[in-house]
């Protein structure tokens, strides 16, 4: 892990790219001291506003002020705002196609010392299957920070989701992101590792791994999980014929799904999916201990893999 | 605003009354829709559209313009009828409501029904949109103002206090929340599904300013929202007095006629106990 956490970088970078947009206004829902919203907030109480302990409540406010020409950042736990104000966000930021950006904070098991309600291990599958949703997520600080700005200027829904630590670190600032385009990390011809989030620094350790065992595994970092890039996973998969996914999400409904749809439709190759093995996880005291507790470890990707490579024969 | 004429008043009535025709006519020939909380609302919605909205027919996305929500989405109709008789679009786009071609949805869509300003169906969004759009008019110095129409039953759901509390937070005198309590929802009486009252002093508890009125009273409606303009420091909720199917006997305070479509013979009652005489 890097000393910078996801979320002060998001909080930073939201401060900083107010200087240059106007129309930016962020709520928060008594969070802003774990969400780091209060970076904004500090330097423009204007144009911030703390809606209480009330998500739902905080995405129709959201919405009322992009239907009055702002452009709206809300945060909060991913947990809540993808399961008890899903409806808000389905019918009015989705549905009413209203341009409100979503920054889920402490999302998958990254709030490690509050355990399983505080967790969020099914937003993905949540708001992946909203109409007109764009979700992203980052791999690690400096790319949270890096799309800030990016799905600002972006006119439509998005859904950020932001871990409350860190991550090992992938992004090289300045480096290329786009909406709905994955990133080739790591060339090899064996096997394709797909990533998201925290995941794929893990994936990173787990390809070196490989590599000492004789295995040359790619690695590709989906950050957009909607709208896909099929067109990077087709290839991929066409040229080393096996694909592990890996996400700190439930098996179900996250990135591994969207793969798999994706490829049993085009190149139906043998796929492996590392996550959360659809059971809720406990309270830790330490991040890493806690992803590795949960079927989330360089051990899980590396046996997928072999997994993955025996049935590929 | 002021008082209303003597002659304004008949006109906002006889809206009414039409409104009330043209909601029913638009609920038969679709064969769906709901005709209870449609009929309720007509006087509130003739002060409205016919009286108080600053808003231009010709110029949907006005950006002064007043915004309304309907959050009881459900009473369409009524909307529906409201607009095209203020001319936001041909009332013959309606001949095909229901069908798969026609734009405009079973309830209001933003992008596909020119002046609605919010899209709406499920219950309790209208009050923190509100909310939104009031802080919105504060931020860009603009002296619109929002109103948004909620239904009784709809206020049984927590989101709807949320909004209100929001709203006094922030105290946005520049919005105004109407209640059509008809006492009336799907499966019965408001008070034997989740009793509401006392709703005017909840409204009170959380900071609005509260006016009680008859909601069948063109008039009574308009001073109600003409007060709301003179309080600068809280946002206004108009409880609105009203009878459930209002104007049509065998509608009249009924649960049924929530969301059931009257028979030909029911709706030829319907229309002359509306003063409609059909042609035919």
């Amino acid at each position: 892990m890097t000393d910078l956490s996801m979320r002060e970088a998001y909080g930073r970078a939201l401060a900083e790219y107010g200087e240059t947009n106007q129309r930016l206004v962020a709520l928060d829902v008594d969070t802003s001291a774990s969400t780091l919203s209060k970076f904004f907030a500090e330097r423009f109480p204007d144009c911030f506003f703390n809606i209480g302990i009330a998500e739902p409540c905080m995405v129709d406010v959201a919405v009322g002020l992009a239907l009055g020409g702002f452009l709206p950042f809300i945060n909060g736990f991913a947990s809540i705002l993808s399961l008890r104000a899903l409806e808000q966000i389905r019918t009015c930021v989705c549905y009413a196609q209203t341009n409100v950006k979503i920054a889920a904070g402490y999302a998958g098991v990254s709030d490690f010392k509050d355990g399983a309600t505080h967790y969020s291990i099914s937003d993905l599958a949540n708001v992946r299957a909203l109409p007109n949703m764009t979700v992203i997520v980052p791999a690690d600080a400096a790319e949270a920070a890096a799309w800030v700005p990016l799905i600002a200027e972006y006119d439509g829904p998005v859904y950020l989701r932001l871990s409350r630590a860190g991550a090992l670190p992938v992004y090289q600032s300045g480096a290329k992101l786009e909406i709905g385009k994955g990133r080739l990390l790591r060339s090899g011809d064996d096997l394709t590792l797909v990533a998201t989030g925290t995941m794929v620094g893990r994936c990173f350790v787990a390809a070196e791994k490989l590599s000492a065992i004789g295995i040359d595994a790619r690695l590709l970092e989906v950050h957009t999980l909607k709208p896909l890039d099929r067109e990077l996973l087709i290839s991929a998969a066409e040229e080393t014929g096996a694909v592990v996914t890996a996400e700190e999400h439930n098996i179900i409904g996250g990135l591994g799904s969207a793969v798999a749809e994706a490829l049993a439709e085009t190149v139906p190759i043998p796929i492996e999916r590392v996550g959360i093995p659809d059971r809720f996880c406990v309270t830790g005291r330490d991040l890493d201990k806690l992803m590795d507790h949960s079927g989330l470890s360089v051990e899980n990707i590396i046996a997928a893999a072999m997994r993955v490579m025996e049935r590929k024969r | 605003m002021s008082a209303l004429t003597l002659e304004k008043t008949f006109e906002l009535e006889e809206i009414a009354r039409c409104l009330r025709v043209d909601s029913l006519k638009l609920i038969y020939n679709r064969g769906a829709g709901h005709p209870g909380g449609a009929l309720s609302a007509a006087e509130i919605m003739s002060v409205l559209y016919f009286h108080v909205l600053q808003i231009d027919p010709s110029r949907p996305e006005w950006k002064e313009r007043d915004r309304f929500i309907l959050s009881k989405g459900h009473a369409s109709a009524v909307y529906y009828a409201a607009l095209t008789r203020r001319g936001f679009f041909p009332r013959s786009e309606l001949d095909t409501w229901g069908e798969l071609d026609c734009p405009h949805q079973g309830h209001p869509d933003r992008f596909k029904t020119p002046g609605v300003d919010m899209t709406s169906g499920l219950l309790g969004h209208g009050v923190a949109i509100g909310v939104g759009l009031g802080l919105s008019a504060r931020l860009n110095k603009m002296s619109y103002r929002t109103y948004v129409l909620l239904g009784d039953g709809e206020c049984q759901g927590g989101i709807v206090w949320e909004g209100a509390m929001a709203a006094s937070k922030f105290r946005l005198a520049n919005l105004t929340v109407i209640i059509d309590y008809n006492n009336v929802q799907l499966d019965g009486p408001v008070s034997a599904v989740m009793p509401l009252e006392p709703l005017a002093d909840k409204w009170a508890a959380c900071g609005w300013h509260v006016v009680e009125v008859n909601g069948h009273s063109v008039q009574a409606v308009a001073e109600a929202l003409d007060l709301a303009h003179q309080i600068h420091d809280r946002p206004t909720a108009v409880l609105a007095y009203t009878t459930k199917g209002r104007g049509v006997s065998f509608m009249e305070n009924q649960s049924y006629w929530h969301g059931n479509v009257p028979n030909t013979e029911q709706f030829k009652q319907a229309l002359i106990e509306l003063g409609e005489v059909e042609n035919d």
